[in-house]
């Protein structure tokens, strides 16, 4: 079976045109095919590009030179070649993403941005909101917190929130940048639950994990970023 | 195995190709190609006098391009050729198609009279008379835009800045458009009332499936509701591409300029 991501000799640098055009390269010769089912923990210490490798994945950076190969339904498309629509369409119903930090929206409640995605694939309100509900009780956020906007909520109810969020839609490819990184034991064993559930499903998991315990507990194999580096 | 294109069995609403708007010697905008397609909003972001409103102008019909077209598709599926519309034409589609949301909603709205005719006005001019269908549109959407329903009689003039622009978008939005044209729609209002009136177009966007160009120098309101960006510089397009692409990993020197220029909270 064709892999579900597939990642041949991609580059990425970044050029400071208001820095006296320094460029930094990042990321140089990646190359990582992901199957269904698989979780591919990135690994190299920090400032090893491995934060970058997953925004490139999710097309929040431009691929600068090498394929990323994305497994769509039943055709499969170049992310380095695609065009905004597609990538648009990509996040809806192929790639999902948990980032570190949550972007908060003024006045939309916890319950409505985790259900949002779901909506965004025609989920219909109500049936929407109910798994987000159950999304967020697994995850532990209180009840009260549900309907309030989460710019005041502490970082790890912000971050278990962009968890129940990256986990509504069950998507083939999920990346996570370090879902547990500010959590206790047992919102990490929750979350850890979940990251068994979708790879049971065949949900291909590229992350970072810093927590090696939860790495160990996850991952099928290590994609060691410092070579990429070394290259770069 | 090849890709195979997504989504391109469906037609864009929207084609520009080569506009450019000049004032004699002055050029607005240069040149200008880009495609919008159902359901997309698309931000235009750059500084003052950097060609925005020029284009939005020259898009909206308002005033003729120099040189360039634009191609929209109308509801029975033909491409037409804005400028080769009537006058007649234009202004049809200008009042029902369409809806431009200005920056000063003094200048789309009537202040003289009520916030009810307001809106009721746009429907009359496409045929609406029934007094009490008219009545019940404007209630209808008085309470989409949040405004309370017992505010139907009196005269925008006495609505708070965030009211009269939330009106003036109920009244653009009552005869169904399928594009909007906003030009900085938030400008000019305090940062609460602003937040507001984003989650409020948020919201009316994505439950009406509308296309929406909306130019706005607010890089934060840009990423909050545009799907894509275009930002202008000296009346040309110095970049484009998906709007947190554009906004995280920025190519031109002018994109970079303007994105690192962005004070942190």
């Amino acid at each position: 079976m064709a892999p579900v991501l597939d990642i041949r000799g991609l580059a990425k640098s970044f050029t400071l045109h208001n820095q006296g055009g320094v460029t930094l390269p990042v990321l140089a010769a990646v190359d990582l095919t992901v199957g269904a089912g698989e979780c591919v923990a990135l690994h190299g210490r920090s400032g090893t590009g491995k934060s970058t490798l997953l925004r490139t994945l999710y097309g929040n950076y431009r691929v600068q030179s090498g394929e990323l190969w994305v497994r769509h339904g039943a055709t499969r498309i170049d992310l380095a070649q695609a065009r905004p629509r597609q990538i648009i369409e990509l996040r809806r119903s192929t790639i999902g993403y948990v980032s570190q930090f949550l972007r908060v929206i003024p006045r939309v409640a916890a319950l409505d941005i985790v259900a949002e995605p779901m909506r965004a694939r025609g989920v219909a309100v109500e049936a929407a909101r109910a798994r987000a509900a159950a999304l967020l009780t697994r995850l532990n956020v209180p009840e009260r917190l549900w309907h309030l906007a989460p710019a005041t909520f502490s970082g790890g109810e912000q971050q278990r929130i962009n968890i129940a969020r990256g986990f509504a839609v069950a998507y083939p490819i999920l990346l996570l940048d370090e879902p547990t990184a500010s959590l206790d034991g047992d919102n990490r064993a929750a979350v850890i639950g979940l990251i068994d559930e979708v790879l049971a499903r065949g949900t291909a998991i590229v992350g970072i994990f810093h927590d090696g315990e939860v790495r160990d507990r996850v991952a099928s194999r290590l994609y060691d970023m410092t070579e990429a580096k070394a290259a770069a | 195995m090849s890709a195979l294109p997504l989504l391109d069995d469906e037609p864009p609403l929207l084609v520009v190709d080569g506009l450019t708007v000049a004032y004699g010697t002055r050029v607005g905008c240069r040149d200008v190609s880009f495609e919008l397609w159902p359901g997309e909003v698309l931000g235009i972001v750059g500084e003052s006098g950097s060609g925005k409103t020029s284009l939005l102008n020259a898009l909206s019909a308002k005033i003729e391009p120099t040189a360039g077209r634009i191609h929209y598709r109308l509801r029975d599926g033909t491409m037409a050729d804005l400028f080769g519309l009537s006058e007649a034409a234009r202004r049809q589609l200008l009042r029902t198609d369409w809806g431009v949301v200005h920056q000063n909603p003094r200048d789309g709205l009537r202040l003289t009279v009520s916030a009810g005719a307001n809106v009721g006005e746009r429907l009359m001019a496409i045929g609406a008379r029934h007094y009490g269908e008219i009545r019940g549109a404007a209630l209808d959407w008085l309470g989409k835009v949040e405004i309370d329903r017992d505010r139907i009689d009196d005269r925008p003039s006495s609505f708070s800045g965030g009211m009269q622009q939330r009106l003036q978008i109920a009244r653009n939005l009552v005869t169904n458009p399928r594009l909007v044209f906003m030009d900085e729609p938030t400008g000019g209002l305090d940062v609460s009332v602003q937040a507001r009136l984003l989650d409020l177009i948020r919201g009316l966007v994505a439950d009406l499936g509308l296309s929406a160009i909306i130019v706005t120098h607010d890089l934060a309101v840009a990423r909050l509701l545009a799907h894509r960006l275009m930002v202008m510089r000296g009346g040309e397009v110095v970049e484009s591409g998906l709007t947190d692409q554009v906004l995280d990993d920025p190519q031109h020197p002018y994109t970079q300029l303007l994105v690192s220029s962005i004070l942190q909270v």
